[in-house]
């Protein structure tokens, strides 16, 4: 019997750390093209998380956050040397002008939330 | 066409976004309309001729909705209100989780239960005053957790959340349906003071971190504070007070004694005394005068002054610093980049590492393996902690380039920031870097009598020189100036970069320059040879005069060394960093000065598109090189150079090749931006080390790992404090940056 806990128990664990991975390390974010400005709201993490971006272009960012955890506060696009604060419920645009393709991932000031900025 | 964006009010549902976008498009005038529910903003291109804004405000009041013009701007008052207001929230928070915890505990652990009324001790009691502590005090944390969940993210709230749950919901059970545990021979003991304690510990350390973190952005909000908010203009012939942002460029503007100088600009009348030290860290006040560039924001001090502005808004001196600091403050350090790519994959790791510590303890624990099960992996949920990882970074270099820009120090990046500290030698221009850049003619020497008395040497090389830009054509000039000499017509005027000047006066041909022209034009200098060595010996730069293929006379020239240059140079050579001057001088007169200054290293004789070159030959010596020089006509050199510092010119703050500017233009700064960058570097790899070690011992001693040798687990209580002191001990370690001396 307490064997048989044991290995329901093993197995159920298992199956958790199965789940655990797939549900938050094998996430695909859609990527959203966008060429003058996009809003992104910021709630539990970015959407859309993935945006593309021409090269050479001022696109305008609309960041807007309506979940107050501490965490998403800020926001940093380091490559674009932009840390800005979020205030609640209002919008903060950034304009962001990439000379060189590639992707530059963005996240929020501690690094918890991630999204990315893709220039094609 | 014009396009704007509006905010819209009492929008619930897609269906409402279609209406407003339908009813702009449909008033006359519009060519497009979208609408956002996110953000509750309609953007509408339209024609302004046709239509005005309340012609569209009145069409979205039409279908029963509200449009109105919103400050896109978020102001810096209304974030700090909302911080305070955060941090207020905190602090209720805090307290009152950490009153019911204590209750909790008093009624509940062992010994103290003793202390306790009666009714403490009883857990439904503890049921009732642990709730609101799991659900209204911790209701952050589940606030962060939901939302995240959808985005299929987790973050350190997720892990407070699990794990207190986890002890709240199993101490429900216990008390609820306590059978259900005696069944399987457990005890029914419940951890309401685990749940509670927990989240008012966490709270805790949150409040800490966010005051703490709040001192790390002191130095741009004081910049920001240093902003005039009124200039007296003169307009019509009267002095009004205008706000800031009305002042153009152009206007004139009044500045008495004691009053705070508005904008950039330029003195027309009156002097005084200013003091800059509060945006250029340039610690002792400047005479001004007619002519003169005043800086906005800085303090005139004794006299009464009108002045053109000629820079406002963002262009100031002050705005472009505050925007260089803030840039600097947003870009990330390639340390950093290890840290980032932990903290992705940190969070559902340690949920990876809870289930297995469970599974791990229920298989192969001691009785009750379930309560060792459960407490152990709440506990490795509870001392994770990613923020410490997150902070250690960002919050040195916020620290760093803050005290660089309070100390006229101003770096481009967290990058620059980051590899000055590797400096092993510093470069410095001579002209206009380590000397004013305003030599004076010392000597005027006649040979062999050719040239008459040395009045007429200054009067050939003067009357040439009229036509050069050069910083030593601008001595002689200023020289018969000075002596009231009269300056002969010159033709077919010609500058040989590097070598000197040649013209026609009185068609006979004339050239002044250095020792290679002299060789270029085959001009023989041997008897003038000893003067010119005595002189160069002196320091002094020696220019040759020749007239129709001979030699006449010589002219000796010389710079002042900045006052600060030797103290500069000591300090370091006191860091064992090598100094190196580069010249176009030649190798005496370059001696001689680098003797004066006690320099390691002279590369005479370089001409300036050479100057790159000499850097890159340093740098294949296997040596991280910083270039100072003065930004404009060292450029290519600053941006070869490992690390480019500029010195400060006028009010233009942001050079472009430099990765450090020194708007104080004190040489002893070099040495301290090198120090700063140690010292931050320093913060960044003890934050890092403390951040990293923490979570890589403590995580395992959480599993349990030490239990099997010396019987050794730790309550998610001390879980909790240790995490909370975590962050908030590398926020503070960024804090001591500021009593760094530099």
């Amino acid at each position: 019997m307490e064997n048989l806990d044991k290995v329901i128990v093993t197995a159920f664990g298992a199956l958790a750390i199965v789940l655990t991975y797939w549900f938050f390390l094998m996430k695909r974010g859609r990527e959203v093209a966008v060429s003058d400005s996009v809003d992104i709201t910021v709630n539990g993490g970015y959407s859309p998380e993935v945006i593309s971006i021409p090269q050479g272009k001022t696109t305008k960012i609309n960041f807007f956050r309506t979940d107050p955890t501490d965490c998403l506060s800020e926001v940093v696009l380091g490559d674009f040397k932009i840390r800005k604060e979020l205030p609640l419920n209002q919008k903060v645009t950034v304009e962001v002008t990439p000379q060189r393709r590639g992707e530059f991932p963005y996240s929020c000031g501690m690094g918890m939330y991630h999204g990315k900025i893709v220039v094609r | 066409m014009e396009k704007k964006i509006f905010q819209i009010k009492g929008m619930h549902c897609a269906s409402c976004v279609r209406v407003i976008e339908n009813a702009l498009k449909n008033t006359p005038g519009v060519s497009e309309a979208n609408v956002n529910l996110a953000t509750e903003t309609a953007t509408v291109t339209f024609d302004p001729k046709t239509v005005s804004d309340e012609k569209l405000f009145s069409s979205v009041a039409n279908v029963g909705y509200q449009a109105y013009v919103k400050e896109q701007a978020v102001s810096e008052d209304a974030e700090e209100a909302e911080k305070k207001k955060n941090l207020a929230d905190l602090k209720r928070r805090v307290v009152f989780s950490l009153s019911l915890a204590a209750l909790i505990i008093l009624g509940s652990f062992p010994g103290l239960e003793n202390l306790a009324p009666g009714f403490l001790k009883n857990i439904w009691v503890q049921l009732i005053l642990a709730t609101p502590v799991q659900f209204w005090a911790g209701l952050p944390f589940y606030k962060a957790t939901i939302p995240a969940f959808r985005h299929r993210t987790a973050n350190m709230d997720t892990l407070i959340a699990i794990g207190t749950t986890a002890a709240y919901g199993y101490s429900v059970l216990v008390t609820v349906f306590p059978q259900i545990v005696e069944s399987v021979g457990i005890a029914p003991m419940p951890y309401f003071d685990v749940s509670a304690l927990v989240i008012g510990l966490i709270l805790l350390g949150r409040y800490f971190e966010a005051r703490a973190k709040a001192g790390t952005s002191e130095a741009i909000k004081k910049l920001i504070g240093l902003q005039a908010k009124t200039a007296r203009v003169v307009r019509d012939g009267k002095e009004i007070d205008l706000p800031i942002d009305q002042v153009v460029i152009g206007d004139m503007i009044r500045v008495r004694p004691g009053e705070k100088i508005p904008v950039d600009g330029e003195i027309l009348e009156g002097d005084s005394s200013v003091d800059e030290s509060m945006v250029t860290g340039e610690s002792i006040p400047g005479d001004k005068t007619s002519g003169d560039t005043v800086i906005g924001s800085t303090i005139n001090k004794t006299g009464t002054f009108t002045y053109k502005a000629t820079k406002v808004g963002s262009e100031t001196m002050l705005a472009q610093i505050i925007k260089l600091v803030q840039e600097a403050q947003g870009s990330k350090a390639p340390i950093q980049r290890l840290a980032d790519l932990i903290s992705a994959y940190f969070v559902p790791i340690v949920i990876i590492l809870a289930i297995l510590t469970f599974v791990i303890w229920f298989d192969f624990g001691p009785v009750p393996a379930f309560l060792f099960a459960l407490l152990n992996a709440v506990a490795v949920l509870i001392i994770a902690c990613p923020c410490a990882m997150g902070l250690a970074t960002p919050t040195a270099i916020m620290v760093g380039t803050g005290k660089g820009a309070e100390h006229g120090i101003l770096i481009k990046d967290a990058e620059s920031l980051e590899t000055a500290h590797k400096v092993k030698v510093v470069v410095f221009d001579k002209t206009g870097t380590l000397t004013v850049g305003k030599p004076v003619v010392t000597d005027v020497v006649s040979v062999k009598g050719e040239g008459g008395r040395g009045e007429n040497i200054l009067q050939i090389a003067a009357s040439l020189e009229k036509g050069s830009e050069h910083s030593l054509a601008e001595a002689i000039v200023s020289k018969a100036d000075e002596e009231k000499v009269k300056l002969e017509k010159v033709d077919k005027f010609k500058a040989i970069p590097g070598h000197g000047v040649e013209g026609f006066i009185d068609k006979k041909r004339v050239v002044l320059g250095n020792q290679r022209l002299m060789e270029r034009e085959k001009i023989d200098i041997t008897h003038a040879r000893p003067g010119l060595v005595s002189l160069e010996e002196e320091g002094k730069t020696v220019m040759i005069l020749a007239v129709d293929g001979k030699l006449v006379g010589l002219i000796a020239v010389m710079d002042t060394l900045k006052e600060s240059a030797k103290e500069g140079i000591e300090a370091l050579r006191k860091m064992k960093i090598e100094v190196v001057m580069i010249t176009g001088d030649n190798q005496r007169t370059a001696k001689a000065i680098g003797g004066q200054l006690g320099i390691d290293r002279i590369l005479a004789e370089v001409l300036p598109d050479q100057k790159e070159a000499e850097v890159r030959k340093l740098q294949n010596e296997g040596k991280m090189v910083a270039m100072v020089g003065d930004g404009i006509n060292d450029a290519p050199a600053l941006a070869a150079a490992d690390v480019g510092i500029a010195m400060g010119t006028g009010t233009d703050v942001a050079i472009e090749a430099a990765d450090i500017t020194l708007i104080n233009k004190d040489l002893r700064s070099v040495a301290a931006a090198i120090t700063l960058s140690k010292k931050t570097m320093r913060t960044i790899k003890l934050n890092l080390v403390w951040a990293f070690g923490y979570n890589v011992v403590l995580i395992p001693v959480a599993m349990g790992v030490l239990y099997p040798f010396f019987g050794l687990l730790l309550s998610p209580i001390f879980a909790s404090a240790a995490m909370a002191l975590s962050s908030v001990s590398v926020v503070s370690n960024s804090l001591l940056l500021k009593r760094v001396k530099i």
